[in-house]
This record gives C-alpha cells, structure tokens and sequence, in this order.
C-alpha cells in the first residue's frame, strides 16, 4: 500500500530538459513543484571534472552516463507477426540517466525544424497533391505552426548559447546561413563554433556546386555566455570528447548549467532522485489525473504523490509506457489502425556516409566539438523537388571532426584487415588523414511501426516492457539512395586520393550500433483525439491535467536532432498552463 | 608481414619462454609440469590476475599478439597490457554484466537483435575460450594458445569469416567480442592497464589529454599537432 503524500500544484515525471524548463516555469508562476528523478543527481563540478571526463572507455564504450537496461528496457521486433526480444543493451539509441537526463550526454546541436516540418501532411497535400503520399504513411501536421513557436524557439536558443549563424533574419536570406530555416527573429546567441579543414573544404566543394552550406547550429557555446536565466555557460574546448559526455567547461548548454541552479533556489521546487514513478493514478471519468505512484529505489517504498497538474517528462519511451501502465488513452492497433498510444513511432536514417582519404591532409579529428561540422539543407525535406522521385522527406549533407577518440575512430580504406601488421599500418597511415561525409535522414512514419507493451519481458517493478515494432521501409531505402548520390558528387568532387564506398540504408534495422537517440513519437499532437494523445499545448485529450512533453508528441521524425523543437515546445506549453489552463482547469483546446 | 622477422624472432623467443615457464598451458607440458608464476620470464605480464586463470591469460595473450603483433609501430597487444585490460575488465561491473538486461526467456535471434544471451561478458569469454581451445584442438592438434604464430592468425580468421564450427557456441560472435576488447585495451587510456606508455596514441597522433584546443584549432588547422600524448595519470 503505497503512503499518500501531501498535495503538490505540480509533478514531474523526469528532469531532464523538459521536466527541468517546465518546473522552472511553474515554480517562477508560484505553483509548489515536485520533480521526480528515477536516477540519481549529478554535480557537473565533481561528475563532469578533469582529468576523469576524458574517458573514452568509460563514457563511450562502458555508457556511463546512460540508463541501466537492467532496470528497464524495451523489447524489439521488426513486423507484427515476430516476436519480440528485450533490447539488453542499449546500442542504436541512448537513454539518458539521472538528473539532466539525455541533456547531460548530448552533443548540442540545436535546430529549429523548419516551417514545412510543422506542416508535414498538408505542405505535400498543397504542392504534389494527396496521392503523393502513400496509403501507409500516416504522416500528420504539427499542432502549431513554425510561426507560433518561432518566440519559444527564440527563447530557447537564448537558454542555451546556441552558437550558429542565421540564414534568414526576419524574411531576409543570409548567405552562410541555412537560407532555408524559417525567418528567425533574432541571430544565434553565439557566432559560430571554429570549422577544422575538413568542414572548411567541404564548404568549398558544396559553394562550388551551388549548394548552402552553414554551420551546424550547436550548443557548444563559442563564447563565454549568460542566458536568459542569469547564468554563464563558458566557452567550448573543442575537446572532441562531447558526445556521450559531460562538459567540464560548461559549455555545452544542458539542464545544470541553464535552468537547474535557479530551480534549487526556489523553496517552491523539491528534487526527489532515486524516484521511480511506475504509475499514473488517472480517473477516467473525469478525465483527469490525481497524482503518480512511485518507488523510492533506496527504500523500496512506495507512495503515491497527489498534484493537481502531472507533466510526463520522462524520454519517449517513458511517456508512453507510462500511459500505458496507466490505462490512459486506447493503444494504437496497426491492423485496424484504431487508437493513439504508441502511433507513428519513428526514428531517423542514420549511418549513412562516405568516408574519403586524403594522403596529403592534415585533419587533426580529435579537435573540435559537434557543432564542428559544415552541413547543407538543400537535400532536406522538401527542400528540393520530389514530383518524379518517389520518396518524400530528405536527409542533412554534413562534414566535419571532432569525435576522433580512437577505440571509436579508426577509419582505413576498404579492404584493409580488422587487426594484424597490415590493420595497424593502415590505421596509422590514415588515422589523420580521413575524412567523412554523413547524412542524417528523416523518417516519416509507417501504419506498421509503433509501440505497445510486451507481454512476456517484464522491468525491475514487474511491469511489461515496452515492444517496439519497426522497420524501414520502401521511402527509407530511395531517400538513402538519393540523398547519398548527392553525397557522392560531392565527395568526388574533392578529389580524395581514395573514395570509399558508400555507406547506404539498406536492408532490416539493427538495434545494435549507434544511430541516434532521435526517437519520436508514440504520444502525438494533432488536432483530433482520434489520430493524436495530447493537442497543440501538449495537454492530454484523456485528461485535461496531464501535460506530455518531448519528442514523443511528435507525429513523425525529421532529419534534424530534436532538442530545439522540444525545448520551444516545453516554454510554449508552460506559457498556456500558467496564462490558460490555471485560470480555468480544463481543455484548452475543444475537439 | 615480410618485412618484421626481427620483431616475430623476439616474439616467438618470448613466446616460447612463456610455455616454458608455465604461463601457456600446451597441453603436453601443462601434464607433465605444474604451472609456475611468470615472474622473472622476459613477459611484462604482471604475475597474478584479478579473475583469469592461467589458461585464460594465455589465450588472451595469445590473441592479443596476433591481432596487435609486435613490429616498428608498437610492441605486441600484452607488451603493451592488453590482457592485464582485460583481466580487470572482466573482474569489473561490466565484466560481471552490469547495465546489461538479463531477464528470461532467452532465444536464438539474428544478429540485428543484438545479444540475446544470459551470460556476463566474463563468462561469454570464459565458455568461448573453452569452445575455441576445443576447436583448435580438433582441428589443429593443440590449444589455441601454443599453436604457431600462423597457425593463430588462420584460427582467428576462420573465426572471423564464420568458417570455425565451435561447439555451443558462435565462433563469429566470439571473434568480435575479442576483437572489440582487444582495440579496447590497446586504446584505452593507460590507467585501464593497456596501451601502455600511451603507445597506441602514440601511433597514430592521438594527444589524450588535456583536449584544449579552442585556442589551437586555427593555428593547427591543415597542419599535424604533434605532440606527446598525456593520460589521465599524467593529469591526476
């Protein structure tokens, strides 16, 4: 029997990004906050430190920063009609773990999704017509336009320090820039991070071409920088260690050093760790949550937390397994394609490349940051020309270094043996000297891919795991295709003394090797109970004072990483609880 | 491979030494002479370990060897303490399965599954080692360990390429694992117990530690940094 706590105004499941910004928000509006942390807390100053942060074993390979399997995983199959197995390792994504979340280990980059992005269905709809998009491709709009989130998009790269140069001020086109981006209303925080030669060469290739490439927007400040919260993120080493990492210089924006310290200064907020939330207490009949139930992992008791407002923001796969547990919403079924939990689970096309050896370049690959990178748009979304193509969405062209830690990074020209005197002359031989060109592709969801819970694996608490059904499909494999040619051209235009093959999306997904931790979907917005879960404030249609922040609430993935949007997201939802929804309890939005 | 026959002189003089005092179970020798500590043998190998057995140690050092053999870039992959790496990798949290799910059931699955097994790292190597000896045994008359130098390269290869039958067991998946843990322990910083003097870093100019370079990232730009590398200890 779980012990009844005191009533708070507000809970939140997870602190990471959202759970952080929106504590911070509501504690700012007087509402008493409760944040509840599954993992532990962390201090940058002693977690994050020198010399122990440069560590490439112990935060790339042994995940140190990333969440346990052990307590909770999800189980994995690529089409209904297989069964499941658990995933006992994370691979092809990394969860994050503890107070910060994934916004301790990221990488930064920091993107606004563009002003199609927010309008996926009906752009296509306008500009090819309705056949042009496939009967299982159940993409969706955005519940808000590029327009109404660009303040909170603006707010958030303010919290952050983005570094990254504007490519459209206000409607004017910035070459540079990304000239495709939305108009922006004001520049990026901070100039640019240092390009190593490689994206500088890249750049080259891709002006040559008629291409626009700019640099990767990134939180990875340039520059010494005091946010819209009074705190000062310092300047980025570029010490190629960021991705998987902590930053011991505080430059790289996440939810210790921009939010966290103002949100323990207010008695209105307590941080509860070691605080696993298992359950919502939901009434259907009111269609409201009353509080969650958690476990305290160092006691093993459990209690039930009554608030009048509960904010899922938790990753992707807790938000919906939560709903799950819960018996919130009806799951989504693809054989009748009835029900909204777990829909249009997408992910992103990763992996794609080609690696380029120069034998009389110097690139130095183990200096510069993820925003060390030159990227190009013209192949992104719609962007380009679908009419004969046979595929919709696109993929980001990027170059750069700055991840050239060796267990990882030890690129050799195809051919070349895996060990022995031969693999070592050749790593020695090329370790400086290549050079890769990769694409990050959108996915646009499938009828056929979404989520549900296993009903054989089981987590610590005896709960079903979370069944994830997905594949790539036909649109994945003629985007790789295309957007690769482009790659290609480009590559072979350098002039590499040695080109290597092209690394393409091809066959079944692998959950083993990275991809990205670019997860989506599962509790979508929409404008319609029956094809979405929560509506354009990110309020649940079942219940009225459940709140789902993050990217499980969008309706499919783009090319771009998701932390931007999710971070506008979270202000902009918190800006219609505090103006709206605390003024009058009730939907915000009627269907 | 032709031109390093001074380096695999000393490698097999020091190999040889090994077998005779003890460390690498042959198995005629190990019937016939009980196993004695490695100390005062030309091996830097440290005399005991935290979870090997001496068997164990021997074939790691065996496989070490071939897949980072001693030339004119580095000394051999446990000159350079990769089996020591390995040895407290497998005594660690991770080698006893740490953040590793390890609920039932458990089933046969393509490798896009991802491992599927109920064992700990630890002792994956453990009932590999057991499988591969056997394999080699079979095959090839001996333990994997006190086979030629060739001889280990062909094994390793047939594991690689997915040709060796073991038995209860993938040759493929365990090639990997080594493979992996092997590039780990030569990579890794020093304070792991491989990459000894910061040798692989040193062979292809990677500088470790401390990784400040907004202020150097211009002036290097196109050019080689060059510089010897710092570890984590250097710093600590």
């Amino acid at each position: 029997m779980a012990t009844k706590l005191k009533e708070v105004d507000a809970v939140m499941v997870g602190m990471g990004w959202t759970g952080s910004i929106m504590a911070r928000e509501l504690t700012k509006a007087g509402l008493t906050v409760v944040g509840l942390e599954r993992g532990g807390d962390i201090k940058p100053s002693e977690h994050f430190a020198m010399p122990a942060v440069r560590d490439e074993l112990r935060f790339s390979r042994r995940l140190e920063l990333i969440q346990d399997p052990a307590m909770e995983t999800l189980t994995f199959r690529h089409r209904p009609s297989e069964s499941a197995l658990p995933m006992r390792r994370f691979g092809s994504f990394l969860p994050g773990d503890g107070v910060g979340g994934a916004g301790n280990h990221w990488g930064g980059h920091t993107w606004r999704y563009l002003p199609t992005d927010h309008a996926t269905r009906s752009h296509i709809v306008q500009r090819y017509g309705a056949k042009a998009i496939p009967a299982d491709m159940p993409i969706q709009d955005w519940a808000m336009s590029y327009d109404e989130l660009e303040p909170y998009y603006d707010k958030f790269e303010k919290l952050c320090g983005v570094a990254g140069k504007a490519g459209n001020l206000r409607g004017r086109k910035i070459d540079g820039g990304n000239v495709f981006e939305g108009p922006r209303q004001s520049e990026f925080p901070t100039p640019p991070l240092e390009q190593n030669l490689s994206g500088l060469m890249f750049a080259e290739t891709a002006r040559e071409l008629g291409y626009h490439p700019f640099p990767r927007p990134s939180s990875n400040c340039s520059r010494p920088y005091t946010n819209i919260e009074g705190l000062t993120l310092g300047a980025c080493q570029l010490c190629g260690y960021c991705d998987r990492n902590g930053c011991e210089a505080n430059a790289k924006a996440g939810p210790h050093v921009c939010v966290l310290p103002r949100l323990r200064e207010d008695a209105r907020f307590e941080m509860r760790t070691r605080s696993w939330v298992s359950r919502l207490v939901y009434d259907k009949a009111a269609k409201k949550v009353a509080g969650v139930v958690y476990t305290d992992t160092r006691s093993g008791e459990e209690y039930e937390q009554p608030a009048g407002i509960v904010v899922l923001s938790a990753y992707v796969f807790g938000n919906v397994s939560l709903l799950l547990h819960s018996g919130i919403g009806e799951q989504y079924d693809p054989a009748t394609q009835r029900g909204t939990v777990g829909k249009n689970y997408c992910y992103q096309l990763s992996r794609m490349g080609v690696t380029m050896f120069f034998e009389d370049r110097n690139f130095n690959p183990f200096m510069g940051a993820p925003g060390t990178q030159m990227v190009i748009d013209d192949f992104d979304a719609d962007n380009f020309d679908h009419g004969s193509l046979g595929f919709l969405g696109g993929a980001i062209i990027t170059c750069g270094h700055g991840d050239g830690r060796p267990i990882s990074y030890r690129p050799t020209p195809a051919g070349t043996p895996r060990w022995g005197s031969a693999w070592k002359k050749a790593t020695a031989r090329w370790y400086q000297h290549a050079l890769n060109i990769s694409l990050s592709g959108s996915n646009y969801a499938n009828r056929h891919n979404y989520l549900d819970l296993d009903p054989t694996y089981k987590d610590q608490l005896g709960r079903p795991l979370l069944r994830m059904t997905y594949n790539f499909v036909d649109n994945d494999y003629k985007l790789s295709e295309y957007c690769m040619s482009k790659a290609v051209q480009i590559a072979k235009t350098m002039k590499p003394t040695i080109l290597g093959e092209p690394r393409l999306r091809r066959g079944d997904y692998d959950i083993v090797p990275y991809q990205s931790t670019h997860n989506t979907g599962g509790t979508i917005q929409g404008t319609d109970p029956k094809s979405s879960v929560v509506n354009r404030y990110l309020q649940a249609w079942d219940a009225h004072n459940l709140f789902i922040m993050g990217a499980s609430t969008f309706p499919q993935q783009v090319a771009y990483n998701p932390t931007g949007p999710l971070g506008a997201m979270t202000y902009w939802s918190s800006e219609a609880i505090v103006n709206r929804y605390l003024r009058s309890p009730g939907p915000l939005v009627h269907a | 491979m032709a031109d390093d026959s001074l380096p695999r002189r000393r490698f097999l003089l020091r190999a040889s030494t090994a077998v005779a005092a003890g460390l690498t179970p042959a198995v005629p020798l190990a019937q016939t002479k009980p196993a004695a500590p490695a100390s005062g043998t030309a091996s830097s190998e440290p005399e005991s370990f935290l979870v090997l057995t001496s068997g164990e140690a021997a074939f790691f050092s065996a496989v070490a060897d071939s897949m980072i053999p001693a030339d004119e870039l580095s000394p051999s992959g446990t000159d350079c303490g990769v089996v020591t790496f390995i040895d407290r990798q497998l005594a660690s949290a991770w080698g006893g399965g740490a953040k590793m799910y390890r609920g039932g059931p458990f089933r046969k699955a393509r490798p896009e599954y991802g491992y599927q097994l109920s064992l700990t790292p630890k002792e994956f190597f453990s009932a590999g080692i057991v499988a591969a000896n056997a394999w080699t045994r079979k095959t090839m008359g001996k333990d994997f360990d006190a086979l030629a130098p060739q001889d280990r390269i062909n094994a390793l290869k047939a594991l690689e390429d997915g040709r060796a039958q073991l038995t209860g067991i993938s040759g493929k998946q365990l090639f990997e694992a080594l493979l992996d843990i092997v590039m780990e322990g030569f990579f890794a910083d020093p304070m792991y117990g491989g990459n000894k003097d910061k040798v692989a870093w040193k062979m292809v100019g990677f500088p470790g530690l401390p990784a400040l370079y907004k202020n150097l990232i211009v002036q290097f730009r196109g050019k080689k940094y060059d510089v010897d590398p710092k570890s984590i200890a250097d710093f600590s």
